[in-house]
């Protein structure tokens, strides 16, 4: 346990790091739903492709880290309403509250942010209820 | 250059996912857990990200990007039904699977096929949210 604090801790400073080059060097808040949702969406050429990129270098750096010998089991639920579901929820809630656990969560707690901050307790607090409710039920 | 700092940005982002093991939804439920067997690496992640973003907001002071244009604005304060609502419907789709934006796509390429359905049920969810939220603001029907 204690190693995945250690992981956790260096892995979040990666994280932060990330957000810091993204704000200081383009100036931009450096969130994963407004990044990816803001690609679906459209938006002016050279945004798209700045977007693009980001998205680019995120999925295919943990793809070669697998390759490498460092495998992440997901676990992820095979149950297909369920994924259905948590997808579509996440997508709706994310781009109706304008953010994530990095836009609101990383980026907006690190500035004080009451949006950051209220936005972070909404969907800890949702996400806690759901997953004590699941395992009653499952 | 800023495509140069995207592409640094998301692979930074990708390797601190991916190393913090917060592309197991295992981890993630288990932090929400908190009734029962709880996790806290996930706090653990916050708490590293947060400290070097804090800084970055810090250093943004008086300069400028540096490939130019502006930084963010002072945040909103406002708080409204939008925030709320998005925060809890978030919430609960994070709970009922594990998966946050930034892990969903990190581990796109291992996620397997349950990974691939999550992503296009979350784009799915992102192309409905502007109708979504509109009907948010209609204001209440008079009784």
């Amino acid at each position: 346990m204690p190693m995945d604090w250690i992981m956790g801790l260096i892995g979040g400073l990666l994280i932060g790091l990330s957000g810091a080059v993204y704000l200081l060097g383009n100036g931009r808040i450096m969130g994963a739903s407004g990044i990816f949702g803001g690609l679906l969406e459209g938006g002016a050429a050279d945004l798209r492709l700045e977007r693009f990129a980001f998205l680019a270098a995120l999925i295919a750096l943990p793809a070669a880290l697998f390759a490498a010998g460092l495998p992440v089991d997901t676990h992820v639920t095979g149950n297909l309403p369920l994924l259905v579901a948590g997808g579509l929820l996440v997508g709706l809630g994310t781009r109706i509250g304008n953010g994530c656990t990095s836009g609101h969560g990383v980026c907006g707690i690190s500035r004080l942010s009451a949006r950051g901050i209220v936005s972070t307790c909404c969907y800890i607090g949702a996400g806690v209820l759901t997953v004590t409710l699941m395992r009653g039920v499952l | 250059m800023r495509m140069l700092i995207a592409l640094l940005a998301g692979g930074l982002f990708g390797v601190g996912l991916h190393l913090s093991g917060m592309t197991d939804t295992q981890k993630v439920l288990g932090f929400l857990d908190v009734f029962g067997a709880w996790d806290p690496t996930l706090m653990f992640v916050m708490g590293g990200a947060i400290v070097p973003m804090a800084l970055a907001w810090r250093a943004t002071g008086k300069r400028r990007p540096l490939t130019g244009g502006q930084f963010p604005p002072s945040p909103a304060r406002r708080l409204d039904r939008r925030l709320i609502t998005g925060g809890v419907l978030f919430g609960m789709g994070w709970g009922l699977v594990g998966l946050c934006p930034g892990p969903a796509l990190a581990s796109l390429s291992y996620g397997g096929t349950s990974g691939l359905i999550f992503l296009v049920a979350m784009s799915a969810g992102m192309f409905l949210a502007p109708a979504a939220a509109r009907l948010l603001d209609r204001p209440a029907p008079a009784p």
